[in-house]
Order: structure tokens, then sequence, then C-alpha cells
């Protein structure tokens, strides 16, 4: 074991290594081990956000579903509703109609009895004066009768 | 690889020996041709092997990050990438669990760059004791001795190094009045505790950097020594032996390494804490 010269040269070889490692290996491989960190980090944060838009996506899909489900329900009751409503609409009209018609051949009867009536009441004198003819076997003054005769066809 | 003409303790002496560089006693500068010469140079010597293969694997180190960073992708990276990043992030966890997120722009290049050395110079231990030695000798080289980290020259220069900068944060952070007075006042607080204090400090400050260096220089240099007697066996008998202790040395130069890196964080991190304690 002896010490000598070799120990200022080895100093300065030392020296010389570490000044070296510090200018030329050290900044650049401890930068792109950051760079590689901050890659890393920030995509796995990428990877968590789209994680969650992803989520929110299918949530709002699911929203969206459950309305149109719930629009289409509403649009077939409501459809169900008119029908209903149509079909009572009708059957309405229908006995309205049907109770028109009825009315209006009730007034035509009324109107054929009426008409009837009125024939019968305006042919009753004559009636009446043939008939009393028959009997007295002779004319009949209508117009001296007429008075009575008009009193026999308003009682009709 | 004992050759007939040594000994055992010749074939030890030999491996533990670095191909040294440095001026004789009479003055002239060469290198030593046998164990006597090295040791008669003292300081004014220098172990090419040992340099060598430090600054190659330096170089090795600096090279495979630089080449990583040529085009770095902050997608999927490639493999290069990949195992550059392991080693940073690796560094970047120790850092925040001892030292916290305090700004400071050497601590993290510093940590790599003496995890991935001593690394790289621990895993020299992994290679066969002979292999290379006997190739240098083939050209003419009698001394090689491949893992710099089992040469206290290399280990100490690299605690001193971070010593220097636990001085520079201590004076930075503390402020050299504070600092000074913190050696004086710690750990008794009492006037006349003053010249213990500062005993029992500088103490404290200096065996810091010695057992920082010596700690992985003895944890390689046993190891090696253990490769070494290994090496003695005879060759049918040898891998018995070298196979168990180079799987368990490969836990040993990732742990030395390591250790290595947290001490460096934590009396940087001593320096920085400028509270009471």
């Amino acid at each position: 074991m002896t010490i000598n010269l070799t120990m200022v040269g080895q100093l300065i070889s030392f020296v010389l290594f570490v000044l070296f490692c510090m200018k030329f290996v050290w900044p650049p491989l401890t930068q792109v081990m950051r760079e590689r960190q901050k890659a890393l980090a920030d995509g796995l944060e990428k990877a968590s956000a789209a994680e969650k838009q992803l989520e929110a996506a299918n949530d709002a899909a699911a929203n969206e579903l459950e309305e149109a489900k719930k629009q289409s329900a509403e649009l077939l009751a409501q459809a169900r509703t008119r029908a209903n409503q149509i079909v009572e609409e009708a059957k309405t009209q229908a006995g309205e109609e049907a109770e028109r018609i009825k009315l209006g051949a009730q007034s035509e009867i009324d109107q054929e009895v009426n008409r009837a009536r009125e024939e019968l009441r305006s042919r009753v004198s004559e009636l009446a004066i043939e008939g009393a003819e028959k009997i007295l076997e002779t004319s009949v003054d209508k117009s001296v009768h007429q008075d009575m005769l008009n009193k026999i066809a308003a009682q009709l | 690889m004992q050759s007939e003409t040594q000994t055992s303790s010749e074939y030890i002496q030999h491996h533990i020996t670095n191909l040294t560089y440095g001026k004789f006693p009479d003055g002239s500068w060469g290198i030593a041709h046998s164990i006597e010469e090295a040791k008669a140079m003292g300081f004014n010597a220098i172990h090419v092997d040992t340099m060598f293969w430090s600054i190659s694997l330096g170089v090795v180190f600096c090279a495979l990050f630089y080449w990583a960073t040529r085009n770095l992708k902050a997608g999927v990276p490639g493999t290069l990438q990949n195992v550059c990043e392991m080693a940073v992030e690796f560094v970047e966890d120790n850092i925040r669990q001892v030292f916290g997120t305090r700004p400071n722009v050497i601590i993290g290049p510093l940590s790599l760059t003496i995890l991935v050395w001593v690394f790289l110079m621990n895993l020299m231990d992994l290679i066969p004791v002979d292999f290379i030695p006997a190739l240098a000798a083939m050209a003419g080289i009698h001394f090689m001795k491949v893992v710099p980290s089992t040469d206290p020259n290399a280990t100490l220069a690299m605690a001193l190094g971070v010593f220097f900068l636990v001085m520079y944060y201590n004076i930075k952070m503390k402020g050299p009045v504070n600092f000074t007075l913190g050696l004086f006042t710690h750990p008794i607080d009492h006037w006349a505790a003053a010249p213990f204090n500062f005993l029992l400090e500088m103490v404290d400050l200096i065996a810091k950097p010695l057992s920082h260096g010596l700690r992985l220089f003895g944890n390689m240099y046993a190891g090696e020594m253990i490769f070494i007697l290994i090496a003695l066996l005879p060759f049918y008998a040898q891998w018995a032996l070298s196979l168990p202790w180079a799987i368990f040395h490969i836990l040993i130069i990732s742990l030395q390494a390591f250790v290595f890196m947290i001490l460096t964080i934590v009396y940087l991190t001593q320096a920085h804490e400028t509270g009471d304690h």
C-alpha cells in the first residue's frame, strides 16, 4: 500500500469524469425521465377524463331512450283517448241523426194527418150537404146553412 | 499461474505490485523492473496500470451514457437508454431518501459517476487473476494490476474528492464563522471543552474520507487476495473455490459500489445540515 502521485492523477480523472457526467449525461437523462413521467401522468388523466365522458354519454343516451319511451307511451295513450272520443262522438252523432230522422218522419206524418184532416174538413160541408140532400131529397142552399156548416167543420 | 521458478510468496508479491513509472533514486525517470525498484521510488511515482484501467473504465462509462443521450426518447426507450435510466433512477431514489429534495446540481452526477465507475472498476475483479497479467507479460510488461479499486490511491483519491466537496458545502451552507465555531462547540457546548471538542471534531472530519476510501480498498483488496490464493491451487481444483467466490463477489462488487455512493450522499447531507445537532 503505497501512496504516490497516482492519487493526484486519480483525483484529476475523477473530477473530469464527474464534470463530464454533470454536463453531458445527467441533465438530458433526467430531463427525458421527467418528460416521460409527465406524458404518463397526462395520459392517465386523459384516460380518466375519457372514461368520465363515456359515462356521461351513456347516461345521456339512457335518458334519451327513457324520454322517447315515455313520449311514445304518451302518444299511444293520446291516440287511444282520441279514438275513444271519435267513437263516442260518432255514437252521439248517430243517435242525434236517428232522433232527427225520427222527428222528421213524425212531423211528416203529422203533416199528412193534418192535410188529410184539412181535406176532410174542407170537404165535410160538401159531404154533409150531399148527405142532407139525400135525406131531404132536396137541395140545400149552401149559403143559407153556411154558418152551421162552418160550426161542424170547426168541431172536427 | 505459478511458474516453476517462483515461490508462492513471490507469486503473490508479483500480483500485488503495480506497474510503476517514477523517479529512480539516481534522479532519472523510468519504469520499475522489480518490486524493490518500485518501492524505492516513494511518492514520485505513478501506477500506470491503475491509471490506465481506471481512465479506460471511466471513458467507457462516459461514452456509454453519452451515447445513450444521443437519441433519447420520451416514449418507449431502447435497451441502452433503459439501462442508463435505471441507473439514474436508482441514484435519484437514494438521493431523495437521504439528501431530500434540496436543490443541488452536483450530487446527482457525482453519485452516478461514483456508482458506475466504482462498479466497473470492481467488475475487473471477476476477470481471472492471471488472464490480463499473462497477456501483458507476453507483451513484455512485467507488472499488471487490473483492478483499480484495489489500489488505495484510486479509492482515497475519490474519497478526497468527496471530502473537498464536503468541506466546500460545510463552509457554504454554515458560513465560515459558524463552521469554525462548530468545530469548537460540538459535542460539548462549554468554553472549557473547546480544545477537546476541536480534537474530536478533527478526528471525525479526517476519519470520514479515510474510512470512506479505505473501506472500498480493503474489501476489494481482500477479495482480490483470495482470488490470488485460489489461483495457487492445482489447476484442476481451482474451480471448486473460485466459482463460489466469484459468484459471491458479484454481490460484493455491487454492494461496495453502492456503499461508496451512499456514503458520499450521507456526507454531503451532513454538510448541508445547518441546524443544531
